[in-house]
């Protein structure tokens, strides 16, 4: 039996090689396709993109391409914050701006799911809630501020309010939609398994109306963030708000870049803490992203 | 437009049906669907009901079933409190794994071990966490099955459940079936458009054609098999005969040229050979 030697041609990386034995010592090639969807996902590839931002900032103060009284440099801003962690003024200021935002969040939410499913289930219940809604929607909430000082002072019930109202927009609207997109198949299943409205509710609507809900929370939240920054430089005297409005007084671009960076992490985080609330909870489904 | 059939509940007497349709007329807009229906089915029969494509089989069903809401129609329904129905597609609600779809809408005792019983009867003991996507086409109208049944239904109303599936698949799930009607004893209604299907698993074949049944088959398959197959074959030739399909091998061979379309009727030329087609001059 002769031992074959066979010298293979190069091939292009891309072509997948069958030898064939029939004919020894030529390689077949065959055309790997190529894949069509995203692609796996990347262990905390999600911070590839912030740190290149930082990354542009840092080497542009560095070399004096930014200019330092248009935007302080990274590491001013750093001591910046660390003198003002050191007096507490940050952290005080941060507590109250946070609070504000989560109970504004709170009643906004509770109040769009509320509304969305009322208005998904019934045909009277939409035709009420649903034009308010969309007018609400027509009209810059920040135009309504003055309105809100008229009718509730300035204090923190004005602030949170003003933020809830924001936020219900998104929660409603995608909550609504992706309510009545749940396929029609489902109600004629239930209707045949005899299920009362109730366990329906629990059972079909609110699960299938989960991946919309949950969307819009993204949308709420950092809806909920801006509403939080306008609010707070009215009249405020105490958050984040507050703290940028002084330093705006007194020309301390720092404090204002401090505060811009602690918005600027305040929405990430709550961004992917909303994200990842989405996987765990929507592993049952199979989509473009796994 | 509400519909003026009336649906109402059967007692529990032992002689009375388990399905009574009377006159049943269903119309959408100017097109009369079904036309007149009278059907009795009694409890643990298995009917096969056969028809073409847009015969009204489904809307028949669908009636049967109670989803036809908005559909105008007269006649009279009578069926029992207690139905299940299996579609086409399997329908599982996918957020929530095997286990508590068989379960939803359950009442009674121990619904879990009814549930988990239920899923071993159609070979999937061990999957009852596995998610509905999990599974492939076979498996998820297996699950299906167990959901109907689990509740011990008088009526089982399935519309064209193994459709969907290859044919070695099918043939699988036709033993399933029988096995588990052996077992439950529902009364069935199998909307089907396979006439093997039928032959197979029916007691009695019904045929829709033109919104009327106009055939009523009894199926008695003899034990011997070769008595069988004959019955068998018999059978299906008598059904494809009233469904419009011939499906005599050398009598569907068409005469149709392949450019013209034009049927020859003349004889073959001397060669032997059917005449070729001459370019119009």
């Amino acid at each position: 039996m002769n031992s074959s030697t066979q010298t293979l041609t190069p091939v292009p990386s891309k072509a997948r090689v069958i030898p064939h034995a029939a004919n020894a010592g030529v390689a077949t090639t065959a055309v790997r396709r190529s894949r069509l969807g995203p692609g796996r996902e990347i262990r905390y590839g999600g911070a590839i993109g912030p740190v290149l931002l930082l990354a542009i900032w840092t080497l542009g103060s560095w070399t004096g391409f930014i200019d330092h009284r248009t935007l302080s440099p990274p590491w001013v801003v750093v001591q910046t914050a660390a003198e003002l962690i050191e007096s507490g003024r940050l952290w005080s200021n941060f507590e109250t701006s946070l609070f504000r935002a989560l109970q504004g969040l709170f009643w906004g939410v509770l109040f769009g799911v509320i509304m969305g499913v009322i208005a998904g289930l019934s045909r009277i219940g939409e035709y009420i809630i649903d034009g308010p809604v969309q007018i609400k929607r027509a009209i810059p909430s920040l135009a309504l501020i003055p309105l809100l000082m008229l009718w509730l002072g300035i204090g923190e019930s004005m602030k949170i309010t003003a933020i809830a109202m924001i936020v219900v927009v998104p929660i409603y609207i995608q909550t609504h939609d992706c309510l009545r997109s749940i396929d029609s198949r489902y109600l004629e299943l239930s209707e045949t398994l005899g299920v009362t409205r109730g366990q329906f509710i629990r059972h079909v609507v609110l699960p299938g109306a989960l991946p919309g809900f949950l969307l819009g929370l993204r949308f709420a939240v950092t809806s909920s963030w801006l509403a939080l920054v306008v609010v707070e430089q009215v009249n405020s005297t105490s958050g984040i708000g507050y703290m940028i409005e002084l330093a705006r007084t007194y020309g301390q671009t720092e404090i204002i870049v401090v505060g811009l960076a602690l918005y600027a992490l305040l929405g990430l985080t709550s961004d992917s803490l909303v994200r990842l609330l989405q996987k765990k909870v929507l592993k049952w489904r199979k989509t473009l992203n796994d | 437009m509400a519909q003026n059939a009336e649906r109402l509940n059967t007692a529990n007497a032992e002689n009375t049906p388990a399905v009574s349709v009377r006159r049943l007329v269903r119309r959408f807009g100017i097109r009369t669907v079904l036309n007149g229906i009278d059907l009795e089915i009694r409890k643990g029969e298995f009917v096969a009901l056969l028809g073409r494509s847009g015969s009204g089989k489904s809307t028949f069903l669908r009636a049967l079933a109670g989803l036809d809401h908005d559909v105008v129609g007269e006649g009279q329904l009578h069926v029992p409190s207690s139905l299940s129905v299996v579609f086409q597609d399997a329908r599982l609600l996918p957020w929530k794994r095997l286990i508590d779809n068989v379960t939803f809408g359950l009442t009674g005792l121990d619904a879990k071990g009814r549930a988990a019983t239920a899923l071993r009867e159609v070979g999937l003991a061990n999957r009852e966490l596995s998610w509905p996507g999990e599974l492939s086409g076979g498996e998820q109208q297996r699950v299906a099955l167990a959901r109907a049944l689990v509740r011990n239904p008088a009526l089982l109303l399935a519309d064209e459940p193994f459709g969907a599936l290859d044919a070695l698949t099918r043939l699988r799930m036709h033993a399933l079936l029988r096995r588990l009607c052996q077992h439950h004893q529902p009364a069935v209604l199998l909307v089907t458009h396979d006439v093997d299907e039928a032959i197979h698993l029916a007691q009695r074949i019904l045929i829709l054609d033109e919104g009327k049944l106009v055939r009523d088959l009894p199926v008695d398959l003899p034990e011997h098999s070769q008595e069988r197959e004959h019955e068998i074959a018999r059978i299906r030739r008598h059904l494809l005969q009233h469904l419009g399909v011939n499906a005599d091998p050398i009598e569907a061979q068409t005469l149709a040229d392949p450019v013209s379309g034009q049927i020859s009727t003349e004889k073959n030329d001397a060669t032997g050979e059917p005449p070729r087609h001459r370019a119009a001059a």
